[in-house]
C-alpha cells in the first residue's frame, strides 16, 4: 500500500462522510461556504434529514438486538462482555474521535478516563475512607467528569504545540507520567493499592451493581457518545475539525483558529473519555495505577485500531474483539501469553488492513461485488 | 529573564542543601549524573534514527532490553563482562536491522503506520522476553577493577562502577560526535538528516545509510541495556521505563540532535535523583514539569530545528 493510499484511508476517509467531493484542495475551499449540514437532497427538511440519516433500517435492527441483548444472554455475557466492551468502548471512541476525524492520535485517552476514575473514588466513597470524601454519588460524578475534562483540554493544550508523530510520545509520556504519579503518591492516590469498593449506585429499586440495569447504563452512555460524534462530525465544528486535519495551514490562512478548534476536540474527546471512565471504576469496583498503566492505554489504541478508525462504530466493534479475546483466547492459548495474541492480532491488522475491520469488510464486500471499495464509493460512506 | 530567575532559584536551594547536608547533596548529584549517562545511551540511539529517517521507534525500548537479556546470557556463560557488552550491543543492532529491513523500508514516510507497527512489535517482543526469561530479576557482575567503591572527596565512598558508567557515556557520546562530524559515514549520515532526498541524488545508496543508522542506534539501546543492567537490575517492564526516558529526554532535548540527547538526559537525570531524594512521592512531576516547560517556551526542544 503506498503513501498517500494510508494516509487517506487513516484520514479522509472520514472527512469524506460528510459527503464533499474526495480532491482535497477543493474540498477545503468549498467546505467554508457550506451550510451547517451539507448533505442536499430537495424537498426534505433539515431534520428530517439528519434523522434519516442517523436512523437507517439498519440501526434500528442493531438497537433492537443491542436492547434485546441482556434478555438473552448470561449474566457473563451480560456483564463481562457486553458491558465491557460498551464501557472500553467509549473510551475507543473519544480516540477515534480525535484520531480519525482530529488527526490527533492521543495516547492519553486512557489516563483522561483513569483521572475521572479515580476522583470518583476521591470524592465518593471507597474502602480508603481516609481519602474518599464521601459526597453523594451525583456530586461526585459530576465533579469527576468535570475535573477530567478540564484535565483533557489541558492534555490538549500542551500536546497541541506538535504535530502528528509528536503528538503521540507526548501523549505517551504524559499518561506514563501520571501513571507513576498515582503509583507514587500515597496522600491522593492511595499509591499502589489504589482504591477498593467503589460501587455503583443504586437509584431507586434499581441497582447499578447488577448485571442487566449496568448493561443498560452503559448502553445508554455509549450511544450517547456515539450519536455525539456523528452528529458533531456535521456540524461546522466538526467540518471545521476535518479541514484542519487535512491542511492546517489553509484552514489558518482561512480565519479558523486551528488550535482553539483542537483544544476543543481534546475537551470534547475528554468528556468521553472521562464517562467511559466512570463506567469502568464502577465496573471494575476499583481503581489502582494498573488500570491506566502504559498496557492500558495502549490498549484503548488497539481496540481503535483494531475495529478501524474511519467510523465510530470501529470503536465499539473492537472492544467486542478485544474483550472477546481477553476472554477467551485463554482457552486456545497459555493465560499468561494473552499479550502475544492481542499484540499480534494488532500486527497484523495493522501491517495488512490500516482500516481495521471496517475495512477489511469493506473489501469483502468489494470482493462480492456488493460495492466497490472504500475510498470510490459515495454510498458507502453515508452508512 | 526568567530562565536567570530559574538558575537563581536552583543556585539558593543547592546552597541551602549544601549547607544543611553535603553528602546527601553531593551523593545525589553523582547519582543523577550516572543516571542521565545511562537515559544518554538510550536516548541518542533512538535520536539518531528519528534524525535521519523520521522513523520513530516505540519499539527501542524493547531492544533495549533484549539487549540487557542477551548479554547477561553471553556474560554468564563466558564469565566476561566485556563480552556481554558487545553481545548485548550486536544482538540488538541485529534485531534493529531486521526491523529496518522487514518494516520501516516498506512504510517510508507513513509515520502513524510506522509507529502503530512498533508499538504491536514491542508487545510482542514483551511477552516473548516474559515467555523465555521469566520474569525473575537479573543482575550482572562487573568485572573486579570497576567493582566496589572509590573514596571520593566531599561523597566518602561512591560505587565504581557508577563512576565508570558516566565516564563510558562521555566515551559514547565523544566517539559518537567524531563519528558523525568526522567520518564520511557520518558526513553522510547528517547530509541524510538535512536533506535525504538531495543525498540520494548525488549517488549515496540511502537504504544502506538508513540500515546502518539503525543497526547503531538499536544497538546503542542494547549496549545500554547491559551498561543500565549492571548499575541497576533488568527485569520485565524495563522496557517501558526506558521507552518513557528516552521519549521525554528526546523531546526536552529536540529531536535528532545527540548534543540535545545529552542535555535533555541530564536535565532528566538531575531532576529525578534530586527528586527522590528531597521530595520522593513528587519525583516523577518534576520530570513532567521539566517537559511542559520545555514544550511551552521551546516546542521542539532545546536543540530542535524546525523539520
Amino acid at each position: 500500500m503506498s503513501a498517500a493510499r494510508w494516509r487517506r484511508a487513516m484520514n479522509t476517509g472520514a472527512a469524506r462522510t460528510s459527503h464533499l467531493p474526495a480532491t482535497k484542495g477543493r474540498a477545503n475551499v468549498r467546505l467554508v461556504g457550506l451550510p451547517p449540514h451539507p448533505v442536499v437532497v430537495p424537498g426534505d427538511s433539515r431534520g428530517r434529514r439528519t434523522l434519516a440519516l442517523l436512523v437507517t433500517p439498519r440501526y434500528l435492527v442493531v438497537l433492537i438486538a443491542l436492547l434485546v441483548y441482556p434478555l438473552i444472554a448470561s449474566p457473563f455475557f451480560t456483564y463481562q462482555i457486553g458491558a465491557q466492551s460498551l464501557g472500553l468502548g467509549l473510551i475507543a471512541l473519544s480516540l477515534t474521535f480525535l484520531g480519525g476525524y482530529g488527526g490527533m492520535v492521543s495516547l492519553a485517552q486512557m489516563t483522561v478516563a483513569g483521572i475521572a476514575g479515580y476522583l470518583v473514588a476521591i470524592f465518593g466513597t471507597s474502602s480508603a475512607a481516609a481519602i474518599s470524601l464521601g459526597w453523594a454519588w451525583p456530586v461526585a460524578v459530576l465533579f469527576a467528569v468535570a475535573i477530567a475534562t478540564l484535565a483533557a483540554t489541558a492534555i490538549g493544550w500542551l500536546s497541541v504545540r506538535t504535530e502528528g508523530i509528536y503528538t503521540i510520545m507526548i501523549t505517551l509520556a504524559i499518561g506514563v507520567a501520571f501513571f507513576y504519579l498515582a503509583q507514587q503518591n500515597y496522600t491522593l492516590f492511595n499509591g499502589f493499592q489504589g482504591f477498593n469498593k467503589v460501587f455503583a449506585p443504586s437509584i431507586g429499586g434499581l441497582d447499578f451493581r447488577e448485571a442487566v440495569p449496568f448493561y443498560y447504563l452503559a448502553l445508554g452512555c455509549a450511544l450517547a457518545g456515539y450519536f455525539l460524534v456523528r452528529l458533531l462530525v456535521r456540524a461546522p465544528f466538526g467540518l471545521a475539525l476535518q479541514g484542519i486535519r487535512d491542511n492546517p495551514r489553509r484552514m489558518n490562512s482561512l480565519g479558523f483558529a486551528v488550535t482553539a478548534h483542537r483544544v476543543a476536540a481534546y475537551a470534547v474527546a475528554g468528556l468521553m473519555a472521562a464517562i467511559g471512565g466512570v463506567l469502568m471504576v464502577w465496573y471494575n469496583n476499583r481503581i489502582s495505577p494498573g488500570t491506566l498503566n502504559t498496557g492500558a492505554m495502549i490498549n484503548i489504541l488497539i481496540i481503535a485500531v483494531l475495529g478501524g478508525m474511519r467510523h465510530p462504530i470501529g470503536a465499539f466493534l473492537g472492544a467486542i474483539v478485544f474483550v472477546l479475546l481477553q476472554n477467551f483466547a485463554i482457552d486456545l492459548v497459555d493465560r499468561e501469553r494473552f499479550n502475544l495474541v492481542i499484540g499480534g492480532v494488532f500486527l497484523a491488522i495493522v501491517l495488512f488492513s490500516p482500516d481495521g475491520l471496517l475495512g477489511l469488510w469493506a473489501l469483502v464486500r468489494a470482493r462480492l461485488g456488493r460495492g466497490r471499495p472504500l475510498h470510490s464509493n459515495p454510498r458507502r460512506q453515508r452508512s | 529573564m526568567l530562565g536567570i530567575l530559574v538558575l537563581l532559584a536552583i543556585a539558593a536551594a543547592s546552597v541551602w542543601a549544601i549547607v544543611d547536608n553535603a553528602k546527601l547533596y553531593f551523593t545525589t548529584l553523582l547519582n543523577a549524573l550516572t543516571l542521565a549517562s545511562l537515559y544518554f545511551l538510550v536516548a541518542s540511539g533512538f535520536t539518531l534514527v528519528f534524525g535521519l529517517m523520521r522513523n520513530v521507534n516505540l519499539a527501542h525500548g524493547s531492544l533495549y532490553l533484549f539487549g540487557a537479556y542477551i548479554g547477561w546470557m553471553v556474560g554468564d556463560r563466558s564469565g566476561s563482562w566485556v563480552l556481554a557488552v558487545l553481545a548485548g550491543f550486536l544482538s540488538a543492532a541485529i534485531v534493529g536491522l531486521v526491523l529496518q529491513l522487514l518494516v520501516f523500508r516498506h512504510m517510508q514516510g507513513q509515520d502513524l503506520r510506522q509507529t502503530l507497527v512498533t508499538i504491536g512489535v514491542s508487545i510482542v517482543l514483551a511477552d516473548v522476553m516474559l515467555w523465555i526469561w521469566g520474569a525473575e530479576i537479573y543482575t550482572f557482575d562487573p568485572p573486579g577493577w570497576i567493582y566496589g567503591s572509590t573514596a571520593l572527596p566531599l561523597v566518602q565512598k561512591f560505587p565504581t562502577y557508577r563512576i565508570a558508567v558516566f565516564v563510558m557515556a562521555v566515551a559514547i557520546g565523544l566517539a559518537l560526535w567524531w563519528f558523525l562530524a568526522r567520518t564520511r559515514v557520518g558526513m553522510m549520515i547528517r547530509a541524510g538528516v538535512d536533506d535525504r532526498g538531495m543525498l540520494a541524488a548525488s549517488g549515496v545508496d540511502v537504504q544502506k545509510v538508513f540500515a546502518l543508522t539503525f543497526a547503531i542506534g538499536a544497538g546503542l539501546a542494547g549496549l545500554a541495556g547491559v551498561v543500565g543492567g549492571s548499575a541497576l537490575s533488568i527485569s520485565p517492564g524495563e522496557d517501558t521505563r526506558y521507552l518513557l526516558a528516552s521519549l521525554v529526554v528526546v523531546i526536552v532535548g529536540g529531536m535528532g540532535s545527540v548534543g540535545g540527547a545529552a542535555i535533555g538526559a541530564l536535565l532528566i537525570g538531575l531532576a529525578e535523583q534530586f527528586g527522590l531524594a528531597y521530595a520522593p512521592t513528587y519525583s516523577v512531576v518534576f520530570t513532567f514539569v521539566i517537559m511542559v516547560l520545555a514544550l511551552a517556551f521551546k516546542p521542539r526542544g532545546l536543540m530542535g530545528r524546525a523539520a
